[in-house]
Formats: C-alpha cells, sequence, structure tokens
C-alpha cells in the first residue's frame, strides 16, 4: 500500500519538475529524493497544495552538515495526515554559501524551526521574517552545529587534558 | 531632582496626570525567571493596560546542545540525554529513543515487551498530563488540585522506581528491551494504582470540570482553529483540542497500540478548557490502555522482558563476567562496534506534549552522524506569542500553563 | 493532643524570670527555621523540588512553607536544574538582588557541575558565578536530598557568627566573584 502511493507520487512529481527530482528512495518505508534550491519552495506548494498529494503538515526541518562533501543538506519532513504518508525532501547546499529560500511563505510553523536552523548551521533562509539566533547567545559568533566545532567549551581552564587520556 | 526632571522634559517623555488617560503602551518583561511562568521562558510585552498588545519569546535560556552531545555519544548512552528533553514524561522519550534504533537494526520486539512497554508510556503520559492539568488549576487559583493529584506522581513514580531504580529521570529499558523483568511488586503496585487513581481522578474532575470560577476563566480563552493549529504544526492535546484527531499512536502505530482499543479524544475550540478536557480525558484512555495491557499480558509467555539478539542487547552483568561469549557481546556493544546499517531513519512516538520524533543519520561509525529531535514543546509554543495578543495577561499565563511548555524540551 | 516538637533553646544563662544567651544563638535559631527559599528552577531538578513541596515530602514542615518567587525578601536561593550561559548573567542578577544575610544552594549535578552537559552552552557550575553554600547532589536529587540540604543549611544558617558577613574574608570572598 505504502510502495504504491510513494511510486504515484515519485510519478507525480517527476511529471511536475522532471530532472530536478533525484536520489529517489525509500529507507523503512519512507519516500525520500533531493531537489534543489530553486524549486523547493514550488515543490514544497505542491506537495501541500495539489489534491493528490495534500502534504499540509511540515512535521520537521532541519540541516546537516556533511563536510568531507563541503554541503549542508536541508531536510523537510512532511506529512500528509489523511493518506498518512510521511515524506522527506532535501536539498544540498554549498557550505561555504547556504542559502535557501523560506519555506515560512507556506506554512507559519517554519519559522523558529529555520531559526533554529540558522543558529546552528547558519542556513541562510532568504525572506524569513526573523532571521535571528534563537537557542545561543547572540554574542556567539560560530554555528557550533558544524562538525568543525568541538562540543566542549574550548575556553575551559579546570579540564586539562592529561586527565582525559588525550 | 533637577537633573531628572530636566531629562524627562528634554526626552518628551510623558508625565501623567490623573486627568489625562495614559495612551502610551507599557513594556512589560515577563521572565525568564517570573513565577507565574514556571521555567525559562522570556516574554517581552507591549501591554495597553492590562491587555497585551504584541508580544516576543526569547527561548534558549537552558539550551544544552542536546544535539551536538548525541553526535559524541554511543547509541546507548544518548537515552539519559532523552530522559532530560520532556522530564514529565521521560519513559517515553527514552522508549521512544530505543525504538528509533530498533527500527534502523531492523529489531523485531516479542509482543510482551511492546506491552510492557505500553504500560511504562501511559503512566508517562498520565504523569505528564497531572502536572499540567493540576497547574492549569492551579493558575486559576486551585491550590487543592495540585497538592491532591501530585500524590498520584509518587506512585507513578514507585512504579518506575520498582522497574528501574530511578525516579524522574528513569532510563528506562534499553535497545531491545527492558534491562530487568517487572517483579511481583511492580505489577502490585500497578493494579493499586489502577484501582486508586480513577477515583481521585474523578474527584479532580468533579472539583473542576463544572466549576463556575475555572470555566469563566478557562472557556473560550485562547480559541485556536484547526487551519492555524495545522499551520503552526502543532501536536498533541493542543492539536487535539482545536478538533484534528491527529495521535501517532494511531495514525502511525509503534509498540503493537494497533492491538489495543482506545480513543482519540477531541475538542472543538481549541480553548484552554478544551485542552484541559482533552488532556483529562487522556488520562481516563491511558488508565484503559494499561488496564487493556495488564489483561494481554496473561496470555503472553512470562518473562520474556527483551528481544533475542544478543548482537545488539547487553548481556546480564553476572554473564559478563563468567562467559567468555556475554564478555565479547558485552566489549562490542560498549566500545559501539555492533554493524548498525548506514541509513537514516525517522520515527515519531506520542508524547505528553505531542508528536516526538527522532531523526537519526547512521554513518556506521561509533555514534550517530546526526540526531534530530522533533521536540513537539518547540514547535508549539512559537504561537504563545502571536496567540497572545489582544488577551489579557492573567488569560496569557493560564494560556502558558495550558500549553505545558517543558523549558528542557524547548531548549534541547 | 498534636505531637507537635519545639526546639530546645539555646545554650543559656536562665534564673526566675531571665533568660541570657547571645543574639548570635537566638537570631540563628530564628532564621534557620524560617527560611524563605527563592526556588531558581529551569529544568528536572525544579519537577523533583515540585515533588518536595507536593504534600508527600512537604517541604513546609521545616519553615519553608513560604516560597519566596521575589529575590528581595528571600533568605536562601535554591538552584535547580541546567543554567545556560545564556541565563548566567539573569541568576548573578537574583543573586545580586537578595539581601544579606544570603545563602546559596545548588541542587543537582547541572546547578554543581555542569552535571552530564559538558557542551559549549552551559554553565560548567554556578560556583563560577556566585558563591555556593551547600551543593546537593544527584541527576536529579530525590527529595530526600534536598531536604538533607536544606538541613544542611539550616545548621549553617544556625551556626553562622552575627559578624560573619561584615568580616574582611567574606569580603574578599564576594569580591572574588566581582561581587561589591
Amino acid at each position: 500500500m505504502v510502495e504504491e502511493t510513494n511510486h504515484d507520487l515519485v510519478t507525480l512529481l517527476s511529471e511536475r519538475f522532471g530532472e530536478k527530482i533525484k536520489g529517489v528512495n525509500e529507507p523503512y518505508g519512507l519516500l525520500t529524493f533531493e531537489t534543489t534550491k530553486d524549486v523547493i519552495i514550488d515543490v514544497l506548494r505542491f506537495l501541500k497544495e495539489d489534491a493528490n498529494a495534500a502534504f499540509n503538515y511540515l512535521t520537521d526541518l532541519t540541516a546537516v552538515h556533511y563536510p568531507e562533501k563541503a554541503a549542508i543538506a536541508v531536510v523537510y519532513h512532511l506529512y500528509n495526515m489523511v493518506g498518512k504518508i510521511r515524506i522527506r525532501v532535501k536539498v544540498f547546499l554549498h557550505e561555504n554559501h547556504p542559502d535557501i529560500p523560506t519555506a515560512t511563505v507556506l506554512w507559519n510553523g517554519a519559522n523558529w524551526m529555520e531559526r533554529e536552523t540558522y543558529d546552528l548551521f547558519g542556513v541562510k533562509f532568504e525572506g524569513h521574517p526573523d532571521l535571528r539566533r534563537i537557542l545561543n547567545m547572540d554574542e556567539l559568533n560560530v554555528h557550533p552545529m558544524l562538525k568543525q566545532y568541538p562540543l566542549e567549551d574550548p575556553n575551559r581552564v579546570d579540564k586539562k587534558d592529561e586527565y582525559f587520556g588525550r | 531632582m533637577n537633573t531628572l526632571v530636566d531629562k524627562i522634559m528634554n526626552n518628551n517623555i510623558p508625565v501623567y496626570t490623573d486627568n489625562d488617560p495614559q495612551e502610551e503602551l507599557v513594556t512589560l518583561n515577563l521572565g525568564p525567571t517570573h513565577p507565574a511562568t514556571h521555567g525559562v521562558f522570556q516574554n517581552v510585552l507591549q501591554m495597553d493596560g492590562e491587555r497585551i498588545v504584541s508580544g516576543v519569546s526569547t527561548i534558549g535560556y537552558i539550551h544544552r546542545a542536546f544535539e551536538k552531545i548525541a553526535e559524541h555519544r554511543p547509541f546507548y548512552q544518548i537515552t539519559p540525554l532523552t530522559d532530560r528533553l520532556n522530564y514529565c514524561s521521560s519513559p517515553i522519550n527514552n522508549m521512544g529513543w530505543h525504538m528509533t534504533v530498533e527500527k534502523l537494526l531492523n529489531i523485531q520486539m516479542p509482543k510482551r515487551v511492546d506491552y510492557l512497554r505500553v504500560i511504562v508510556m501511559e503512566l508517562a503520559r498520565i504523569s505528564d498530563h497531572i502536572i499540567c492539568n493540576t497547574i492549569i488549576a492551579q493558575d486559576t487559583g486551585a491550590t487543592t488540585t495540585f497538592l491532591y493529584l501530585f500524590q498520584f506522581r509518587e506512585h507513578i513514580y514507585e512504579i518506575y522506581e520498582e522497574v528501574c531504580g530511578a525516579r524522574l529521570t528513569t532510563n528506562i529499558g534499553r535497545i531491545g528491551g527492558f534491562e530487568r523483568d517487572f517483579n511481583e511488586i511492580a505489577f502490585a503496585k500497578i493494579n493499586k494504582f489502577l484501582k486508586e487513581f480513577p477515583v481521585a481522578l474523578r474527584e479532580f474532575e468533579s472539583l473542576l470540570n463544572r466549576n463556575r470560577i475555572f470555566i469563566d476563566r478557562t472557556a473560550g480563552v485562547a480559541c485556536v482553529t484547526a487551519e492555524t493549529a495545522l499551520d503552526y504544526s502543532w501536536s498533541g492535546p493542543l492539536l487535539r483540542a482545536t478538533g484534528v484527531d491527529y495521535d501517532v499512536r494511531v495514525s502511525d502505530p509503534y509498540s503493537s497500540y494497533q492491538d489495543f482499543d482506545f480513543d482519540v479524544p477531541v475538542g472543538t475550540s481549541g480553548d484552554i478548557y478544551d485542552r484541559y478536557l482533552v488532556r483529562n480525558e487522556e488520562m481516563w484512555q491511558s488508565v484503559r490502555l494499561i488496564e487493556q495491557a495488564m489483561e494481554k499480558l496473561k496470555n503472553e509467555p512470562p518473562h520474556i522482558f527483551h528481544a533475542d539478539v544478543p548482537d545488539f542487547y547487553l548481556p546480564p552483568k553476572e554473564q559478563v563476567y563468567n562467559n567468555m561469549e556475554a564478555l565479547i557481546y558485552h566489549f562490542k556493544i560498549v566500545m559501539g562496534e555492533i554493524d548498525a546499517p548506514k541509513a537514516e531513519v525517522y520515527h515519531a512516538v506520542e508524547g505528553g506534549n505531542g508528536e516526538l520524533g527522532f531523526y537519526l543519520i547512521n554513518d556506521g561509525g561509533r555514534t550517530p552522524y546526526r540526531l534530530h529531535f522533533r521536540r513537539p514543546s518547540f514547535i508549539n509554543y512559537q504561537m504563545y506569542a502571536p496567540m497572545s495578543k489582544g488577551m489579557l495577561l492573567s488569560d496569557a499565563i493560564i494560556n502558558m500553563s495550558s500549553m505545558n511548555i517543558i523549558a528542557g524540551e524547548l531548549d534541547a | 493532643m498534636s505531637d507537635i516538637k519545639i526546639v530546645d533553646a539555646p545554650a543559656g544563662i536562665e534564673g526566675s524570670g531571665f533568660f541570657a544567651t547571645s543574639f548570635d544563638k537566638v537570631i540563628g535559631l530564628a532564621r534557620s527555621h524560617s527560611l524563605w527559599p527563592l526556588p531558581f528552577a529551569t529544568s528536572c531538578c525544579g519537577i523533583e523540588f515540585m515533588a518536595t513541596m507536593g504534600s508527600h515530602y512537604d517541604f513546609g514542615r521545616f519553615g519553608s512553607e513560604r516560597l519566596s518567587f521575589s529575590p528581595r525578601q528571600a533568605d536562601l536561593l535554591m538552584v535547580m536544574g541546567t543554567i545556560a550561559k545564556k541565563m548566567s548573567p539573569v541568576l548573578k542578577q537574583v543573586y545580586l538582588q537578595m539581601a544579606e544575610p544570603r545563602w546559596v544552594m545548588a541542587v543537582g549535578a547541572c546547578a554543581s557541575s555542569g552535571g552530564i552537559f559538558d557542551t559549549y552552552s552551559v554553565l560548567q557550575g554556578i560556583d563560577e558565578i556566585i558563591p555556593v553554600d551547600v551543593y546537593v547532589p544527584g541527576c536529579p536529587p530525590r527529595p530526600e536530598a534536598i531536604l538533607d540540604g536544606f538541613g544542611k543549611i539550616q545548621e549553617l544558617v544556625r551556626n553562622e557568627s552575627g559578624r560573619r558577613r561584615h568580616s574582611p574574608e567574606y569580603k574578599d570572598m564576594l569580591a572574588s566573584y566581582g561581587i561589591l
């Protein structure tokens, strides 16, 4: 049942966006595909508003950093409440200039999710009404979830490496 | 004194007298340590008298970098982190995480473990809703209910203690099941709870459900339409109070919830009174679920408390010391040398506040490559400031307690 | 009859119609049984504090029924939960607003040392910004542990010299935290 709908969805999306939909696979039955940032809002709008898709619920929005590919992936999880189907959409951006249009034009709920993603990864959502840091202090000048930054506070003086065998 | 007068005159700061009504807005800083907000939330409100004109929420006051820590911890060490997300109902978080990893590893659980999990998760849901509903009552002026129903949280804690030894941050279970079987005392305590709690809950309802003061304070306050709620990605009791019957336990069943017979209560107007009623009814449904699970356990083979997956489930400690094979498995699991598929998985459970999702990317290393928590409090709370517009300050306070925002889950 | 216990009178000289003792002892005795705590509850430990306040453990038995949410009237600052770096100026501000004599209790691993959150965003123990009198370990501590820690605070309060807060050592200690 799920596979069939996923297959239909892929056909539907490919008809509409053609080459822009790529990397389609289904890990654990969850349809996942990649697209590009110039059409992402169109793809999301299509998924949200098309009667055959009806993914009207933005479950989650986050990002993943892949330093070896020099990329940051923005990941959207959408949910179709009627068909009870989830879908995952990814957009790969270059890590040096991670800009992507905002999804707040479609869902108000994307507002804080994008602010969190900006705070932690530095992804700039163009057109976002209020793109400020949300969790960290404004004075923090890095985006701490990027892989190159350490977990621990580098300014700690009381924690000597020799005690931790490193 | 002169300097002050000069300052006021030069800056054109209005000086109020009895005859000219105050037309300026007053900025009110509510939080982050305000006692009425039950946690660390800051809202800077523009007030016109008692009415809120606009507000800005500031969060992050206990940002603890869960997601960054999770990238540095093996799977089994992430369970204690999930405890501290929504600490009012930690077992749901623990088991949500365990189920995420089990989904990644394709582990099929025995039915008995599923039912035991349902019991613990529903107890956790009850304890979560007790906090929220008694605090709504407390904020409307009814302290008794808080002192009265909190007693039953203690009873739930005692059950947790029998199962895992801890009260609040339970770290309950393991990837692949529970760390030990439920003992007789635990079952006896659950049965005792099932007998006593409905009596107390009925009393609690009779105190509030038709209480004139309570209804006046809550009904028709902070109404939310289903469209707005979906637009803001609300989930959990808040979304159900608006009339959308979205419950992960039903729409995407995990832990054998499909075997159970229970209702999903929905409200109509999404106001505070509806949220209170929805939560209350969910407590009744949780009691029903626990009763059913206790009944179902009788038909399951006894003493099965974990799946038979020695590759992923830690062997008993006494065997680790005496048995070579167990020692090897123990070493492999603890050192993170288990063969997990390189894949990404999203798993959601119905937490106390809504859809608690785990988005896990595994690259075959010792730790997750990326773990993202979809935290319902964080996503629910962003509507707080917009919806406070036009509300009375005292209503906004109850609105916050009815949203049951848990700071640990909000800030991660 | 109720079985209310009354604390023993401090050591002193008594005779017909008079009782003489030192101010330190009387004031210490009175203060230790009427401490007004300010619960600075940020996270998990705050829920255990709610359990401590509840009917089962009844914090009120120790003379602290009245929580003082205003720092101005509080004697004891109970810091419960993780203090992030974003929160630390707020905590310090609250401490500064309290009137002397003031005591501080760090409840739980996070307040005492940062706990399991050794990260860029978490303050590694509140004693980096304010002086602490009693640390209560645990993640979170059980209500019994919180009560025990409170007992330790009471002991400190009871035995504190009336001149302590004016001593140069105390002022130096505050100055080391940048508090004048």
